[in-house]
């Protein structure tokens, strides 16, 4: 009963964040300077005559108070219509909804690996402070934390694909091939270097978490006992660290999917992969509002469902916490 | 010995990002021009003691480039801390003088949260219109958030504590506490966050300004430089890409170990 | 079995953050135990107990400054042999509850501690359960989390743990803080029926009260010395055989005893003169 009543309040919560979400993006998009009928247009606003744009601005109600605009734009949003992107000629939904399943098998992918890699650097760090491999993957983790994403982008095309030329430059496939005829291989082929920079950089963040997690287990009275027990330092790791660390390191990659997501955004500019972050990319230089807004929304139920997550896991996974709700 | 390194690896890493600096700062009056000059005769060349790190498509020296680069991120980055923090202590407190502006300062915190801080920067970007001051705001708007949120569990605990309840029983102010009990309890918090956001600003700034959102590309920021560099990627000149990119990373990872060892040094 | 020469041990302390002192918290501490017996470690907090289990076990930090000698069997015990040693022939009862791990159940800790102690997976399950049944403790217990255990039942599952092991050293730091008198008499009787079956127990606490009536020895240690070490017979009467003041005060000091407040400060007075 109480987890329900839980689980209610957080639902209730996330709607209102979505709602605000909703308002601040659309008042930010109201505040821009471009006009709304050239931004309806794109680029056929030199065809159009002043009497067509006031005709435009009447019939979308581009001239009425922004608080109606908004009004209509949220009961047009409830109705599913997200409205059509100028930029992709497509209604907004099928836009997102394509773009996201190429951008899924690269954020997915990048997820996955680095919560493996962080987490594993991160105890092989945290087992043994001072060590030389402490030193080592600390620095590495330091570094490609301060290290700027599409750079390390750029740097992997020159040093992969221009100077050893083992991945493709660009884009999800080759060019010219419809997206359907790319077998898997090419696929994965073209996504291979982007998932690799993407995971290099989610895995800092990680690794440096759990290590200051193991560290702070190696100094506690249970890795003492253990010590006490004659166990050496790989055995605590492995037996108390891996449980203690866990539950944090996947927290932490639950809260940061807004941090992959911009990450996601630039890789995928550098690599020209056709993804949602290029589509968020295009959509800002070409003043496409309806995708920009139906993006920023979608992204904002994304890293609010993964900030949920992160929240209950504590509640659902560890011992001392589960029972309080049974 | 361990306790007194990371005291000595700060003032280390705090006379580097000194030196580094200096050099930024003074970089206007002795590269400023040579930032822009063309040298015709002198296009893509790679480095050499004649240009250092070598010339761009338009024979331009890319060291004097990068350096005029690096200080304006750092400018930028500057005042994007500097706003954020302003923004994050006064909401901050703020959210101390009644539960419901709590709530309200609250709501705000997750909503901005919840965006990809990259979207929101591209959104920001996009309603001011580009430019040096939309980078700067939009920096500083979708950076505030995290630290407003350290602050408002810190001043919520202080005002717990006894004295803020003494006092209010004198008969002091609402203003009266802000000012003597909340603002200098907040204020070392503030320098350290201020620290810890500016790598977080500057690899922003970068950012949007690659994505060509940011800067106009007349300057001669890290992200033209580096958007730059895109176009030659196939062309086999590194040196393009290299150097400005790793000049950005050094500034930001000694800023950045700065900010985090003097966090340690002034929490035992 | 047991013989500790001359332990002094210093640790490090930063009165400000570049400066660096060390403080003595062992100072020429000697006594020596037998296989088989009970001897009890007896001071007021601070007196450096813990610390003495620590350095017996070696698990001092390594910024530690250690002189002295310990030798187990006669044999001189250096890092490398503690090291060999630990869990296979000396066990540690910790004094905080929190060294169970909170994140695993309570026979698969007490079976780590045996699969430790050398032996191999299922065999270290079974000797994990007979060592939890020994204890009064039932599979609910062993499949509890140590935040569901009562404070007694923790304290039996880390005797269980030192327990598992089958080592013949066994250091207990406080192990009855913190429980009431039937629980206390319970963990107690334990560690001496342990004494019984040959091995050497190391009772460390604050309560001269409870040492008594099961030690074999007592040392009475006083900031990081080794006042005096008597056998527990000695503590009788006014205790007239006791050689120091301190052993003889902190005797006389006992609630139990008939002697009046005044009389104690009387002496101590006496002692400060």
């Amino acid at each position: 009963m109480r987890l329900g009543l839980a689980i209610a309040r957080r639902l209730l919560r996330l709607g209102l964040v979505l709602l605000c979400v909703a308002a601040v993006s659309f008042s930010l998009m109201m505040a821009s300077p471009v006009d709304p009928v050239d931004a309806y247009l794109g680029p056929q606003m030199a065809q159009v005559s002043p009497e067509q744009r006031e005709l435009i601005a009447q019939r979308w109600g581009f001239n009425d108070p922004a608080p109606l605009q908004f009004g209509r734009w949220l009961q047009q949003l409830a109705s599913g219509n997200l409205g059509f992107s100028h930029v992709y000629n497509q209604p907004v939904g099928d836009v997102i909804s394509q773009r996201f399943q190429r951008s899924i098998a690269l954020l997915g992918s990048a997820w996955l690996l680095s919560i493996l890699l962080g987490f594993t650097l991160g105890i092989i760090a945290g087992a043994k402070e001072h060590s030389p491999l402490d030193k080592m993957i600390s620095t590495y983790a330091y570094i490609t934390a301060s290290t700027p994403t599409f750079w390390l982008a750029i740097l992997s095309i020159m040093f992969f694909s221009v100077y050893l030329g083992w991945a493709p430059v660009c884009c999800a496939g080759p060019t010219g091939v419809l997206s359907s005829e790319t077998g898997l291989l090419t696929r994965a082929h073209h996504l291979a270097l982007p998932v690799v920079t993407l995971t290099l950089l989610g895995t800092a963040s990680i690794t440096l978490h759990t290590r200051t997690r193991m560290l702070a287990l190696m100094r506690s009275e249970i890795a003492t006992h253990a010590f006490a027990q004659g166990a050496s330092r790989l055995d605590i790791a492995w037996r108390h660290g891996v449980r203690h660390a866990s539950l944090p390191a996947l927290t932490l990659a639950l809260a940061s999917l807004g941090e992959l997501f911009g990450g996601s955004i630039l890789i995928e500019q550098v690599f020209a992969y056709p993804g949602l972050g290029r589509a968020t990319v295009e959509a800002g230089l070409r003043s496409d509002v309806p995708l920009l807004l139906g993006i920023a929304l979608f992204t904002a139920v994304f890293v609010c469902s993964g900030n949920m997550l992160a929240d209950s896991l504590y509640h659902l996974i560890d011992p001392r916490m589960r029972r309080k709700y049974a | 010995m361990r306790t007194i390194q990371p005291h000595l690896q700060a003032i280390a890493y705090a006379s580097i990002a000194a030196l580094a600096l200096l050099a930024l700062l003074s970089s206007h009056w002795w590269a400023g021009e040579l930032a822009g000059q063309m040298q015709f005769d002198a296009r893509l060349l790679p480095p050499s003691t004649a240009h250092w790190l070598g010339t761009d498509a338009l024979g331009r020296e890319l060291w004097a480039r990068t350096l005029a680069g690096l200080g304006l991120s750092f400018w930028v980055g500057c005042l994007a801390a500097l706003l954020g923090t302003a923004i994050a202590l006064s909401l901050a407190i703020l959210a101390m003088l009644s539960p419901r502006l709590d709530a309200l300062v609250q709501l705000l915190i997750d909503t901005l949260l919840s965006v990809p801080h990259l979207i929101l920067l591209l959104l920001i970007a996009f309603a001011l219109g580009g430019g040096l001051h939309a980078v700067i705001i939009a920096v500083a708007t979708t950076h505030w958030p995290s630290l407003a949120r350290v602050l408002r569990a810190e001043l919520l605990q202080l005002r717990q504590a006894p004295y803020i309840g003494i006092s209010r029983a004198l008969g002091k102010s609402q203003g009266f506490i802000v000012l003597h009990h909340f603002l200098p309890h907040a204020l070392p918090h503030c320098l350290v966050g201020a620290l810890l956001l500016f790598p977080h600003a500057i690899l922003h700034e970068a950012a949007l300004t690659f994505l060509g959102v940011g800067l106009s590309p007349s300057q001669p920021a890290i992200g033209i430089l580096l958007a730059d560099a895109m176009r030659y990627l196939s062309g086999g000149y590194w040196w393009l890409g290299v150097f400005p990119g790793l000049g950005l990373l050094l500034m930001v990872l000694s800023i950045e170990r700065t900010a985090t060892l003097l966090r340690r040094a002034l929490s035992p | 079995m047991l013989r500790i020469e001359q332990l002094t041990l210093e640790l490090p302390y930063y009165p400000r953050w570049w400066q660096r002192r060390f403080a003595t918290h062992l100072d020429q501490l000697s006594f020596s135990a037998a296989a088989g017996s009970l001897h009890a470690v007896v001071g007021a907090s601070g007196a450096g107990k813990s610390l003495l289990a620590h350095t017996i076990m070696g698990l001092l930090p390594a910024n530690a400054r250690l002189s002295g000698q310990c030798f187990y069997q006669e044999t001189l015990l250096d890092a490398k042999r503690q090291r060999h040693l630990r869990g296979r022939h000396m066990a540690l009862i910790p004094q905080s509850l929190n060294a169970l791990d909170p994140l695993v159940r309570t026979q698969r800790q007490v079976s780590w501690a045996a699969n430790r102690s050398g032996l191999a997976h299922k065999a270290a399950w079974q000797a994990a359960g007979q060592a939890l049944n020994h204890y009064q403790l039932d599979d609910r217990a062993g499949r509890a989390y140590p935040h569901e255990l009562s404070g007694g039942m923790a304290r039996r599952v880390l005797t269980a743990m030192a327990h598992a092991g089958q080592a013949s050293l066994i250091i207990a730091d406080e192990p009855t803080v913190g429980l009431d008198p039937v629980q206390r008499d319970r963990v107690l009787s334990a560690l001496r029926s342990l004494a019984h079956q040959g091995k050497l127990v190391i009772l460390i606490t604050h309560d001269l009260r409870h040492a008594l009536p099961i030690a074999d020895h007592v040392t009475i240690m006083h900031q990081g010395r080794s006042v005096e070490t008597a056998p527990a017979s000695a503590f009788t009467g006014m205790g007239e055989t006791l050689k120091s003041a301190y052993a003889q005060t902190l005797w006389q000091a006992l609630p139990d005893n008939a002697f009046s407040a005044s009389e104690i400060i009387h002496k101590k007075e006496e002692s400060v003169a």
